[in-house]
């Protein structure tokens, strides 16, 4: 079954064009990379899918339903979620209600109830603040639940995003750059994290830098240049197409001596 | 970078004390009120601090401005005084009516003026507010103009309460701000309250994470709106007579600065912040001439070495004090 489905998309900024006539479609329940030099338009295609940006052209569907220029909230309550290159923390919150946001639709939410704390938002909340703290334990973040999110440090903020998406429980979840700024135990952290995701039938898709984190989780791998689709495929022949090792990871590749083997 | 208390903190959870120490303050006060004019600027400044609450709740919390509130308040004000001395109501029903026909106002003008950040919302409300005065003051028939009007006497379920009476006023504004404060800290901690401070924090965040930005700044803009028009219909009948000034571009500053002063995103920071900002010119009186110069001064020493605001600063050194 197809997931997410991206039609002749395009999206220019004054004379950028970050994205142009770009078409790819993703199966569900798999783990899916997009990967592509600096200024490729992965983030673009992060927002124009989350609905953060409208697309001058083309067609996005999800679950099979068309939701070109529905804004995020109507995605997220269809079950679309992602994180954020650049953080996107509610720093004044602590870490668990930094969660509880993520709930924010599954929950009671009425003005009247939330104003005169009825029994029945006490409850719900009670219940939100629960869950949210098994998943602050599940990325491992327990320790932190009480603490303000600005007080915490920097790869767990990551982690925290993570939390938060996951509190909606969505159907699709967008990663960008969960690893950027992790050292190596930290991205194993992450590896493990994705996985257990995706073995929880939550379809995932990675934007990364870190080839071996990438080559080593992915079901699925679509490379983007200068917004444009390069290649796409299984990563055996995502590493092994020519176009691919020259366009990005050859000039990495040259550095690194050769395309990591994939860890894991 | 702004930390806020852990929500251990006695005083930021109003279940284990805060409302409680409140309480306590406002019933212990009177004690040392030695005489009509302190209750007199008692009773004003917890009447102030039932319309900060509520304008904190918007800047404070949801992270949006409204040079505009005085409008609301003096809506409530002058509806109360329409509706009572003109038109023969019962007070409490003026007062309930007022506050209604302002939420609507509030929620109609909010939609389109939410739309915009920063600056822009500054000078959208701060033009509501003008809009608001201008009407108020040129509809001299049914307000009386420049001029003012006459307020009727407040009167509860048959109980006359003139604004002579200072021990029952006090009472009347301390019930009303003690409630005024516990709806505020209900709503901060609920789902309601997260998604304001979540759009606060991240807007990008919190309308990915589903809340529907637009929705949850005009519910907390109809909201503050609404505790503005009923401190305005309680100071209406306080006062027993009312001028375009409560309306006034003037009184709006002073609200956000009162919000700013007590400490922005602190509930009970907004009643320091009323209370001292409505207390200060009475004791500043002294200085005569320069009493403005002062204020001005005080204030912006405050602002310099007080960033956050005098409640939360002075939590701050309480903590650094303990080891
Ligand atoms: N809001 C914006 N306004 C103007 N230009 C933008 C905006 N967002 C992205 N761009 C431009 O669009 C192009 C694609 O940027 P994008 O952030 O999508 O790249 P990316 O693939 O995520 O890169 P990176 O790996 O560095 O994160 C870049 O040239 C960028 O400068
Ligand atoms: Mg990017």
């Amino acid at each position: 079954m197809t997931i997410l489905d991206v039609k002749d998309l395009a999206k220019g900024f004054g004379g950028i064009r970050a994205i142009q006539g770009l078409s790819f479609s993703l199966r569900a329940g798999a783990i899916h990379s997009i990967i592509g030099p600096n200024g490729a338009g992965k983030t673009t295609l992060f927002n124009l899918v989350t609905g953060l940006y409208a697309p001058d052209q083309g067609r996005i569907a999800f679950l099979g339903e068309t939701v070109t220029g529905l804004p995020p909230h109507r995605l997220a309550a269809m079950g679309l979620q992602r994180t954020f290159q650049n953080l996107q923390i509610f720093e004044t919150m602590t870490a668990v209600e930094n969660v509880m946001v993520g709930r924010h639709l599954h929950i009671l939410r009425g003005l009247l109830p939330s104003l005169f704390r009825l029994p029945s938002i006490v409850r719900s909340d009670r219940d939100a603040r629960e869950r949210a703290s098994r998943l602050l334990d599940f990325v491992g973040l327990g320790t932190y639940a009480e603490i303000p999110a600005g007080a915490m440090p920097y790869g767990a903020l990551k982690r925290l995003e993570i939390a938060r998406a996951l509190a909606a429980e969505p159907k699709l979840l967008l990663l960008d750059e969960p690893a950027a700024g992790c050292n190596a135990a930290e991205t194993q952290e992450i590896d493990t994290l994705i996985q257990r995701v995706a073995a929880a039938g939550v379809t995932v898709v990675l934007v990364e830098h870190d080839m071996s984190l990438v080559m080593g989780v992915s079901d699925h791998i679509l490379v983007l240049d200068h917004g444009q689709k390069l290649a796409e495929g299984p990563v055996a022949e995502i590493r092994a197409n020519p176009a691919v090792i020259e366009a990005y990871l050859g000039t990495r590749a040259a550095e690194a001596g050769a395309v990591p083997a994939p860890a894991g | 970078m702004r930390v806020p208390l852990p929500s251990d903190d006695w005083i930021a959870d109003p279940r284990r004390g805060g409302l409680a120490l409140l309480a306590l303050v406002l019933v212990v006060l009177p004690i040392f009120l030695p005489n009509r004019f302190y209750y007199d600027v008692a009773i004003h400044a917890g009447l102030a601090a039932i319309a900060v609450v509520g304008l904190n709740l918007l800047i404070g919390y949801a992270g949006q401005i409204s040079l505009g509130h005085a409008g609301f308040f003096g809506l409530g004000a002058y509806g109360s005084a329409v509706l009572t001395g003109t038109h023969g109501w019962p007070p409490l029903l003026a007062l309930l009516a007022s506050a209604l026909v302002v939420a609507v106002l509030a929620f109609l003008v909010g939609r389109p003026i939410l739309r915009l950040r920063g600056h822009y919302l500054a000078m959208a409300t701060l033009g509501m507010g003008l809009l608001i005065f201008m009407v108020i003051t040129n509809e001299r028939t049914v307000t009386g103009g420049p001029d003012g009007m006459a307020v009727p006497a407040l009167d509860i379920f048959g109980f006359s309460l003139s604004g002579r009476n200072k021990q029952a006023w006090y009472a009347l504004v301390a019930l009303c701000l003690l409630l005024a404060v516990w709806l505020a800290l209900n709503l901060i901690d609920s789902p309601v309250g997260r998604a304001l401070r979540a759009l606060h924090g991240s807007e990008v965040a919190a309308r990915v994470g589903g809340v529907d930005v637009a929705e949850y700044k005009l519910i907390i803009f109809v909201i503050s709106a609404v505790y503005a028009s009923v401190a305005g219909s309680l100071s209406a009948h306080y006062g027993g007579f009312i001028t375009p000034d409560a309306v006034g571009f003037l009184h709006s500053i002073e609200l956000v600065t009162m919000v700013v002063l007590g400490g922005m995103a602190s509930t009970y920071g907004a009643v320091v912040g009323a209370a001292v900002l409505v207390a200060l010119p009475q004791f500043l009186t002294a200085f005569h001439d320069y009493e403005q110069v002062m204020l001005g001064a005080i204030l912006i020493v405050c602002m310099i070495f007080l960033r956050r605001g005098l409640l939360p600063s002075a939590i701050d050194l309480i903590r650094a004090r303990r080891p």
